[in-house]
Parts: structure tokens; C-alpha cells; sequence
């Protein structure tokens, strides 16, 4: 019984890591596989969102590294590939977005928050640096602050 | 005192975007294609693979495309409505019997009711691809002149038919 458990776990464990691969190459020409993948891994899979169409085996990431193939076999550059993809499932297919007026907020907001936070930080620490003045003692207070410390200590002594 | 609200204004503000984050629906993709003419396209028709339909036959006329497939669960869910809408005869439905196989979808409609005015075939998913398909089902609305007008993604719901999709076919035959 322990012994069927042990060779069931083992054989699943022993089967993970080739689930995990990516998809098998579909022709045998190693170039143009690197090319599909190169470009495959810009281009969102549009059915599970999280993941580039080179990383997904969704049949859709499949369909479309096939498309991907046959418009390099046809002798298109990556980037035709890319504004195909884009004319057909808009700029969300882009794993990394565009630089364009739509996207500045997505580009630069952080960090043009991160800018405004400082900037703030800043000034604020300026303000209470000015309103923070050193003040001098005089002998007499001194003489007075040191009396005082002692007295503090005795009675704690007790 | 307002030192003080500061970071609640700015707290309650962020829970308003994440409440409408979480309320936003991520598979629904602006479609580019939406005001494009749509993609031509040269398919068999489902009933009769040695007829062909394209995208120009069906020129001059409001109609609906809408892509489905046997092997897809929830088309099940909008499929009732479709025949319904069928049966009204308010707009021609055209299906895209998408990456299917075609006794499959044949025997898939004589079970579940054929809304469809003809299926076209696109058994490789060519077509699919030249629509921006990525969510079976998914529905486009197309005016006379062949240009999208409209793109519904996943099962059509009663209020998408009435509130969007109708209206949007009355107004396009009006004009």
C-alpha cells in the first residue's frame, strides 16, 4: 500500500517538470523556433492573460505561433508581425506597452509620483530645519540641567 | 484639522479605483477593429461545405456575426437566446463555426436549435485570427456598407441584447 503511494507520488513528481516546458517546437529549423519564440514572447495570450503566447499552450498561443512561423517563412520582419497582431487584438496583445500619449500615465506615474513624494519630503524637512533654532544655554541653566539630571538619579536609587 | 483627512481622502480614493477595478471585466478587450471594414473572408458554408459564403455576398444588409463552436461551453448559455432573435427575424445571424469539426457542429445544432441565417466553416481558425478572436463566443455587428460596428465578448446576455446589441441594429438600418 505505502509502496503504491510512494510510486504514485514519485511518478507525478517525476512528470512536473515536462508539463512545465515550453511548447514543442513545430518545425525543425532551430533559427527560425528562436525567431517564433523571441517574437512570442512579446505578444500577449489573449486567453490567459498573465502569460506571453511563447509560454502559453493555450490552442489560441498555438494558432498564433503557427501564424507567427508561416509570416517569417514569407519573409515578414518581427516588427510586421507585431502590427499584425496589433491590427487584430489591439495594443492589450503588447506585453510591454507602447510609449505613446495614452500610456504616458502608465510609463511615467510612478515616476513622476515618486518625484512629487520626495519634492514634498523635502520641503517639509526644510520647513522644520528652519523652525528648529539651536539654543544655547546659559551657565546658569546649565548648572541647573546637571542638578536636575542628579537629583533624577538619586531617586531612582531608592 | 485637514492634516488629518488628508490620508483618509486619499484612502477612500484608492479603495473608489480598486472597487472599479475589481468591477471591470478583463476579458473584455477593446476590439481595433471596431469602425474597420471587417475582414474579408471565403469559407464553406456548414450545410453545404461545397458552397461558399464571403464577406462581400453579405454586403447591403445589418447583420450579426457570431462565432461559435460545439466543443464551446458557454455558447451554450446565449445559444437560446440566439434562436429567439432567429425567430424574431429582426437581423440576419451569420455563425462562424470556429476550430470545429463539422458533424460535430451539424449534429451541435440539430440538438440545440439553428438561430443561423448559414455557419460558415473555419475549421483552422484563419478567419478567427483575422477577427481578433480570442473568446468563443463572441459576436460582431456589422453595417451595410461591411465596416464593424460592434464587438460583444462572451455569451450575449438579455440585457447586452436589449440595452446594446438591438438598438444598435435599429439605428444602422435606419440609416
Amino acid at each position: 500500500m505505502l509502496r503504491k503511494f510512494v510510486a504514485a507520488v514519485l511518478a507525478v513528481l517525476i512528470h512536473l517538470p515536462g508539463n512545465a516546458a515550453e511548447a514543442v517546437p513545430a518545425s525543425d529549423d532551430p533559427v527560425l523556433e528562436e525567431r517564433v519564440m523571441a517574437v512570442g514572447h512579446l505578444l500577449r495570450c489573449l486567453v490567459c492573460q498573465n502569460q506571453t503566447i511563447a509560454d502559453s499552450h493555450a490552442e489560441l498561443a498555438v494558432d498564433l505561433k503557427n501564424e507567427i512561423r508561416e509570416m517569417m517563412r514569407a519573409g515578414k520582419t518581427d516588427q510586421e508581425i507585431i502590427d499584425f497582431m496589433v491590427a487584430r487584438y489591439g495594443d492589450f496583445v503588447l506585453y510591454k506597452p507602447q510609449v505613446k500619449s495614452t500610456t504616458w500615465l502608465l510609463w511615467f506615474g510612478p515616476g513622476v509620483l515618486l518625484v512629487l513624494g520626495l519634492g514634498t519630503l523635502f520641503v517639509k524637512l526644510r520647513r522644520r530645519a528652519a523652525q528648529i533654532q539651536a539654543a544655547e544655554l546659559t551657565p546658569e541653566q546649565k548648572r541647573q540641567a546637571y542638578s536636575l539630571l542628579e537629583q533624577a538619579d538619586g531617586g531612582d536609587g531608592k | 484639522m485637514t492634516r488629518f483627512l488628508w490620508p483618509l481622502a486619499i484612502f477612500l480614493a484608492l479603495v473608489g479605483f480598486l472597487a472599479v477595478g475589481l468591477n471591470l471585466n478583463p476579458r473584455e478587450v477593446p476590439s481595433p477593429l471596431i469602425d474597420k471594414p471587417a475582414p474579408q473572408f471565403s469559407l464553406p458554408v456548414l450545410h453545404k461545405p461545397d458552397m461558399t459564403l464571403s464577406r462581400d455576398d453579405l454586403m447591403g444588409q445589418v447583420w450579426l456575426l457570431n462565432v461559435w463552436a460545439s466543443w464551446c461551453v458557454s455558447c451554450r448559455q446565449e445559444h437560446p437566446l440566439l434562436v429567439e432573435l432567429a425567430k424574431a427575424g429582426v437581423v440576419p445571424i451569420y455563425g462562424l463555426n470556429y476550430k470545429d469539426d463539422r458533424s460535430a457542429g451539424l449534429k451541435w445544432l440539430n440538438e440545440h436549435g439553428d438561430p443561423y441565417t448559414a455557419s460558415i466553416m473555419d475549421a483552422d481558425g484563419r478567419i478567427g485570427i483575422e477577427y481578433g478572436v480570442y473568446g468563443v463566443p463572441e459576436t460582431f455587428v456589422i453595417d451595410k456598407q461591411g465596416v464593424i460596428r460592434h464587438k460583444h465578448i462572451g455569451p450575449i446576455t438579455p440585457q447586452a441584447l436589449q440595452e446594446k446589441l438591438l438598438p444598435m441594429v435599429r439605428e444602422l438600418n435606419a440609416s
